[in-house]
């Protein structure tokens, strides 16, 4: 009862936001019609170009472009972040040494990196990866640290008392607890890849989400535009909906709780 | 006291008529460098020795270093003077041949209760299966035959001290080492689980020590209780033996009249320390060196 009472106020927000949109750009109310239309679109094609998209085959190439992407530079970053999050976390003088290298390259904004990567890498797919996995490894780097440094030092007391080695507190303490802390993240370092992926399309490349957005722009195609971030939309949702079912899968152990997240 | 056959003793301790103590403690001063640069003297010359079949129990005021001279005998803290012997042999690293009840929970978190039973046994290189097999008859020993497949945040605190007990036991240390381990548990829970304790130690009898600060479950448990003077600089002010018979019942053992008496003489030791830990209250972290 209280759930279809929820839903129904949800879709009742979408519909008076379409309503609202559509009265705007359609009616003389608020001026000129053609001006509005140029300047928002309507909401009917808004849908109709996004429908006609989704079952064009266009599209797809150009998600497909986006989502390989979004994963390499996931699992590039990721893997890296995880590499010195370790090395960190166990050697106090590396972290010591490169503390304010890391905190400085973490405060920079990627975007201006963007240029820069296109002229490293070209204008393909892996400028978009690089500035994906800019973002991606600070965040699992941080966390990866965060969660060796964290271990609880009564169960790895009782680890080593149990005769574990180097090689088993790894594998049964430090990767887990790391993991841990990794997983939980994983919304955002998913999000910063997809986005990462976008920006660099946008910027500059000839397929992709963002560049679809970019090229509608150009030619102020307002619809173009607004069914690009539509699409996107259903897109990130979609990922987003896959993270959240491999992190129940993965940590099943944890007690129920809001998970944390470093943006 | 009924003592098993013990190993076979070494040379060079022979001045001890029942071979080798398992623990022997040798004028041991264990020192902490604070991180403000002061120093706090925890515990000095402590001479203890724990047998072979052996419950010993050590109480005394909090912050007595109770839990420090148990960490000594483990090997995760070197004593700064003295010696720390085991089965006649001086200890340097990790006890290799003891298992540890932690006061706090020392599960991971990330594995099932049988995972964190049978994890003990990989350092000792049991195959996979023989180790599935001996986890589930461990937690079946503990009472567990039916949560093996929780996570620890799904059991009880009681519970989860018996997947503990089962983790440490199931590699058949011969020095058992507990700290504290049914502090954070209620009254009801902890007579069960000094019952559970008792009954799986008679079964081969390794020599316990056991740190508490409950007097009453130290008699009840033990053959002998140590009783420890207030810190800083904290040393054995007495040794009593306890010749009540077992096996015992730890909630029936304390109506009984010579239970009553150890108490009363245990406690008039204690309770001179227990005042003396009060008295010096919240100076004590103030104490910079060594006082005496």
């Amino acid at each position: 009862m209280k759930r279809m009472k929820l839903i129904s106020l949800q879709i009742l927000v979408m519909l008076v936001f379409l309503a609202i949109w559509h009265v705007v750009t359609t009616t003389s109310l608020f001026g000129d019609v053609k001006t509005m239309q140029f300047f928002f679109s309507t909401p009917g094609a808004v849908l109709a170009r996004t429908f006609k998209q989704l079952t064009g085959g266009d599209i797809y190439y150009h998600l497909g472009i986006t989502l390989t992407e979004t994963v390499l530079a996931f699992v590039i970053g990721s893997l890296a972040g995880i590499l010195f999050g370790f090395a960190f976390a166990r050697r106090e003088l590396l972290s010591a040494v490169f503390d304010p290298y890391i905190k400085a390259a973490n405060a920079l904004p990627r975007v201006v990196l963007a240029p820069i990567f296109a002229l490293w890498f070209g204008l393909g797919i892996w400028s978009k990866v690089a500035l994906g996995f800019t973002l991606v490894f600070f965040i699992v780097f941080f966390n990866v640290y965060q969660g060796v440094r964290e271990v609880s030092p009564t169960i790895l007391a009782n680890a080593r008392m149990l005769g574990m080695n180097e090689r088993q507190l790894f594998r049964h303490v430090y990767w887990p607890s790391a993991l841990t802390w990794m997983f939980s993240s994983l919304h955002t370092s998913v999000g910063f890849a997809l986005v990462g992926a976008v920006v660099g399309e946008y910027l500059g490349s000839s397929a992709g989400l963002g560049y679809k957005i970019h090229e509608a722009e150009s030619v102020f195609d307002v619809t173009g535009v607004f069914s690009g971030m539509l699409i996107l939309a259903i897109f990130v949702i979609a990922i987003d909906a896959l993270v959240t079912m491999i992190e129940k899968r993965l940590l099943v152990w944890r007690p129920a709780q809001s998970s944390t997240t470093t943006a | 006291m009924a003592l098993q056959d013990r190993p076979h003793a070494h040379a060079g301790s022979g001045a001890v008529s029942s071979g080798d103590p398992a623990v022997a403690l040798g004028g041991v001063d264990i020192t902490f460098h604070l991180a403000d640069g002061g120093r706090y003297q925890a515990v000095k010359g402590i001479d203890l020795k724990v047998h072979p079949g052996e419950f010993v129990s050590i109480v005394g005021p909090t912050g007595c270093g109770k839990s420090t001279l148990l960490n000594a005998a483990a090997g995760l803290l070197a004593p700064s003077a003295g010696s720390v012997g085991i089965f006649g042999k001086p200890l340097s690293g990790l006890n290799r041949r003891a298992g540890y009840l932690f006061q706090q929970d020392a599960l991971m978190p990330w594995k099932t209760a049988l995972e964190n039973v049978k994890v003990a046994l990989e350092p000792m290189g049991v195959p996979e299966r023989e180790a599935d097999l001996r986890a589930r008859e461990w937690l079946g020993r503990v009472g567990l035959r039916t949560f093996v497949d929780r996570y620890p945040h799904m059991l009880s605190g009681g519970q989860r001290k018996r997947v503990s007990l089962a983790q440490m036991l199931i590699r058949n240390p011969e020095i058992l080492l507990m700290d504290e381990p049914f502090g954070p548990l209620d009254a009801q829970t902890r007579q069960i689980m000094g019952n559970l304790l008792l009954d799986l130690w008679s079964r081969d009898r390794k020599a316990l020590m056991f740190v508490t600060h409950d007097l009453e479950e130290a008699i009840a448990l033990s053959d002998r209780v140590v009783v420890m003077s207030a810190g800083p600089a904290a040393g054995i002010v007495a040794d009593y033996k306890v010749d009540l018979p077992r096996p015992r019942d730890i909630a029936d053992i304390r109506l009984e009249k010579a239970f009553h008496e150890i108490h009363r003489d245990i406690w008039a030791s204690l309770r001179v320390e227990v005042q003396k830990a009060y008295a010096m209250g919240e100076g004590r972290e103030l104490v910079g060196g060594d006082a005496s």
